[in-house]
């Protein structure tokens, strides 16, 4: 039981951390390399645009590369595949985890939104998005990891 | 969490059909070891299809393998 259930908590760890790492880095880069030196650039749209763009498909290429990673280091220190099979009980769990944080990012939108019709600076709405996305990401993973211990 | 209202037999059959294993059962269904654990410890309700496959492993009837309990409200005791 143990070896199945620990390839699949290490995978969903895996994903945790990097995407972790990924907004932490990528905010620290975009910190340094553009607002310190130029504080005004928080209002600027064109810039928030790009950092979108540029997180985005970022994230999505580190994570698979981590996980490519992930799984060669793993096959060596453990001799254990990662499961590819995914049966009914990881798609409900995955629509289960789908669900969460779509509501997750739900509550983000709306609160982003809401920041704006209360006349707040647009940095706060694009923060807020940028935020409510990092969380629902962190809590379904987390999610997944207690469906798949505790059940459902 | 919503208590698991099925309970069954996966366990014995399994003993009395040359002992296979968890990880034989779940080859032959087509699910991952790990689900047939969730199963047989009661934290998973298979569907339909499932559960039509895993008695068709042990070729034996549905209601041989799983049964439903329903909730006993402790006020009619």
């Amino acid at each position: 039981m143990k070896e199945n259930t620990y390839s699949r908590e290490k995978q969903i760890l895996v994903s945790l951390i990097t995407s972790v790492v990924i907004l932490g880095c990528y905010a620290l880069y975009v910190y340094h390399r553009y607002i310190s030196v130029n504080p005004g650039i928080i209002n600027d749209l064109k810039f928030w645009g790009k950092a979108f763009l540029v997180l985005i498909p970022l994230s999505i290429l580190a994570q698979i590369i981590i996980h490519i990673v992930f799984a060669i280091i793993n096959k060596i220190v453990t001799n254990e595949d990662i499961p590819v099979l995914s049966d009914e009980r990881d798609k409900l769990i995955e629509l289960k985890t789908i669900r969460l944080s779509h509501w997750i990012f739900i509550g983000g939108f709306l609160l982003a939104m809401g920041s704006q019709a209360a006349g707040m600076e647009p940095w706060i709405m694009f923060l807020t998005l940028i935020l409510s996305g990092f969380t629902a990401t962190i809590v379904s993973e987390i999610a997944r990891i207690i469906f798949y211990r505790k059940g459902f | 969490m919503s208590r698991c209202l099925i309970s069954n037999n996966i366990r014995k059959l399994r003993f009395y059909t040359h002992e296979m294993t968890q990880q034989e059962l779940a080859d032959r269904t087509g699910v991952t070891r790990q689900t047939i654990i969730a199963i047989e410890n009661g934290k998973y309700s298979p569907t339909l299809d499932l559960a039509f496959r895993i008695a068709r492993v042990f070729n034996t009837q549905l209601e041989e393998v799983f049964s439903y309990m329903p909730e006993q409200n402790p006020d009619k005791e």
